[in-house]
């Protein structure tokens, strides 16, 4: 049983394996990194970004075995063994996401900063919530800032890859 | 140099309620780590600095939501905002998934726990005042046994509750109830709260008041009368804090207008 055995030692590194978009990393990593260094900076995939580091921004969000995540707020140690997808993984070659697309027809994105973490909240609304209602579309971007675009060319875009019909 | 926010730190992840107790008891400076959506922030800020971070996400048994015949609710601490959300079980007490549905966004209500929430005990988090006012007890965990502790006695303080060295939240429990209200003032919407009320109506009115004091300030108005409920809070003679947010003053007029609202709330559905 579980239960009666020793706990595991405490570590201060730890050997860990994630996979990110389909490809398997092995990395040693200090326990007080975070997800989202390990991400940008161990493996090179800075279409992650930080913004605040406070939390707050949502540019770091990724979807985490299924689920939408702040990466600036877990350990990357936490994720040992976790699928993770970030904005790299959306469009497979040059082919962008219904999605990416939108965001694109829609001028969905002024500097860009907030766009990966915006990509990644809408891919996990639109998979669980095909269609969303306005206030669904708003409350999924809720944990992400945008300074540019004041918000509606990004609602549109989510909107328009929803099937649903937007001004234009 | 790679970026390097936190201080160093040693982490383990155990598997068994019994396998974090023993890292907790034999590591000084240990604390447990749930869903980091505080604790890891306040670690950037070095506002804490543990040296062994227990983490609690490998513990299946202090996840999940059970329904007890009697209509109780037993809450693993693990289990994240959008699961009670979610959970048809905790549908048994409605308000329950109503707040967490205010807090913060979905990526914080993804990893963000009940237990975390009440054990990180911010005088500003939305769960201590409505725990209050639902008559929650919280089981806690050590080498010694079990004991439970009413929600009213667990809050001792600012990030202080009865959860001592060594020990650990390991089920909160809710007893049944539809009549419940929360209502507050917060900065943005579904922001930090600035001033929070959590009202039962099952029974005697119960209002717990949230963000005008170190722990939630309990007032019992003989009635659901919106006046009767705004004296029985200047009554309590509240002295919250000051500061960028409101004043001192202002809080304690918004304590009374959030809590007859919680209270109307309430009042209501027990007239439903």
């Amino acid at each position: 049983m579980e239960g009666s055995s020793a706990p595991p030692a405490v570590e201060a590194s730890k050997t860990i394996t994630v996979e990110i978009n389909g490809t398997s990393y092995e990395r040693e990593v200090e326990a007080r990194r975070l997800l989202v260094h390990l991400i940008r900076d161990d493996l090179d995939l800075t279409g992650t970004h930080v913004g605040c580091d406070t939390g707050n921004c949502g540019a770091c969000s990724v979807i985490l075995d299924g689920t939408l995540v702040k990466s600036c707020m877990l350990l990357a140690v936490q994720a040992d063994g976790a699928s993770i997808e970030t904005v790299e993984g959306l469009a497979e070659e040059d082919q962008l996401t219904e999605l990416q697309q939108a965001f694109s027809d829609h001028h969905a994105l002024q500097c860009g900063y907030c766009t990966p973490g915006m990509l990644m909240s809408a891919t996990a609304l639109l998979r669980e919530n095909p269609r969303p209602s306005d206030d669904e579309i708003a409350r999924a971007i809720q944990g992400n800032i945008c300074r540019c675009t004041g918000y509606w060319n990004i609602f549109k875009a989510i909107k328009a890859a929803s099937g649903q019909e937007v001004e234009a | 140099m790679p970026a390097m926010l936190l201080r160093e730190v040693e982490y383990a992840r155990p598997t068994s309620v019994e396998q974090a107790l023993s890292l907790l008891r034999e590591h000084d400076g240990a604390r447990a780590l749930a869903g980091g959506q505080t604790l890891i922030n306040v670690m950037k800020a070095r506002a804490a600095s543990p040296d062994v971070l227990v983490d609690l996400n490998g513990i299946a048994q202090l996840r999940g939501i059970d329904l007890d015949p009697d209509g109780t609710l037993r809450i693993g601490p693990m289990t994240t905002y959008t699961e009670l959300i979610r959970s048809v079980e905790a549908r048994a007490r409605p308000i329950l998934g109503e707040v967490c549905a205010q807090i913060a966004d979905v990526q914080v209500r993804n990893r963000g726990t009940i237990g975390g929430n009440v054990c990180s005990s911010d005088p500003t988090n939305h769960l201590p005042p409505l725990m209050v006012a639902v008559g929650a007890e919280m089981t806690i965990a050590s080498a010694d046994g079990e004991r439970t502790v009413p929600a009213a006695d667990f809050f001792l303080g600012v990030y202080m509750t009865a959860v001592g060295p060594g020990e650990l939240v390991t089920r909160i429990s809710i007893p049944p109830g539809r009549h419940d209200g929360f209502a507050s003032i917060p900065i943005g919407k579904d922001g930090t709260c600035i001033v929070n009320a959590a009202a039962s109506a099952n029974g005697d009115l119960r209002v717990a008041l949230g963000c005008v004091g170190a722990v939630p300030e309990v007032v019992q108005p003989p009635s659901a009368e919106p006046d009767v409920v705004r004296e029985a809070v200047r009554a309590a003679a509240l002295d919250p804090p000051s500061d960028v947010h409101a004043s001192a003053a202002y809080r304690r007029h918004l304590a009374e207008v959030v809590a007859a609202r919680a209270v109307q709330q309430a009042s209501e559905r027990a007239r439903d």
